[in-house]
């Protein structure tokens, strides 16, 4: 029988994949694409609570809609200002990016 | 309902999460990681289908799979240099990182098994697609706005971004 917490642990293991993945790359495109693995956690998250706490308003499904809406706007934007820096400094790694720094 | 079934398929699919989740953030070349992703995009989508949640699926696999990796794709190949092998992938923030990942996925395990979750009873009867799009333009419509003006938003922001000035 699959219970609640299956999904929930399996969307803790996908969130530190996708933490140790923004922690270690260097490249800002590989960067965002480990935090596209964490909203896919949180959906997880969403969707599991929706069918298990409450099944009949389906406002976990609703929500997880406006989540995946955002981060088509945060890639966007995310992807416009990595070209952006690319265009600039010739250089995509983060940690070669410091020109905000004192 | 076949419950052996379901749990087989379950762990299938969590395994081809984890794994390509894996390869995601191990890979030394981004556009194979790249291409990884899309495998773990569909099988959240296929996680979406077992909890009975097709809309989000068909979403999932429209908005992810269609839109998100064609962007990445096109960011990939407009920024050289990233592609080539020897260039050195990883910070030196290795050790540290799997650490703190292990820490915070141990403790995040031990609260989830010593949660004592109010699981309802109920069952959902009747399509789901009708109920979310009812609720979307009833209960939730000033957040559906307020998404689809953060959409233009976004839209706007990263063509006046990045267009050559």
């Amino acid at each position: 029988m699959l219970t609640l917490v299956h999904y929930l642990s399996l969307a803790a293991i996908l969130f530190c994949i996708g933490i140790y993945g923004a922690i270690t790359r260097r490249n800002a495109i590989g960067v965002l694409m480990a935090i596209e693995l964490m909203f896919n956690a949180a959906n997880i998250n969403f969707i599991a609570f929706s069918k298990f706490i409450t099944p009949t308003l389906l406002t976990g499904q609703v929500f997880a809609i406006f989540v995946i809406a955002i981060a088509a706007a945060e890639a966007t934007v995310g992807l416009a200002i990595v070209i952006l820096i690319y265009r600039h400094h010739k250089e995509i790694n983060v940690d070669k990016i410091n020109v905000m720094k004192w | 309902m076949e419950s052996g079934t379901q749990i087989a398929i379950f762990y299938i699919l969590a395994a081809m999460i984890v794994g390509s989740g894996v390869m995601v953030v191990t890979l030394r070349n981004v556009f194979h990681s790249l291409l990884f992703l899309v495998l773990c995009f569909f099988s959240v989508a296929g996680i979406y289908v077992l909890l009975h949640a097709e809309f989000v699926a068909a979403v999932q696999v429209l908005i992810y799979v269609g839109a998100v990796t064609v962007l990445l794709i096109f960011a990939i190949m407009m920024t050289a240099k990233i592609y080539s092998p020897s260039l050195k992938q990883f910070n030196e923030q290795v050790i540290p990182g799997l650490i703190i990942v292990s820490t915070i996925l141990a403790v995040t395990l031990w609260v989830l098994s010593r949660t004592a979750w109010n699981v309802s009873k109920d069952v959902f009867v009747g399509q789901s697609t009708s109920a979310i799009g009812k609720s979307l333009l009833t209960t939730y419509v000033l957040p559906f706005e307020v998404v689809s003006v953060v959409l233009i938003a976004a839209l706007i922001g990263a063509i006046v971004i990045a267009r050559r000035d």
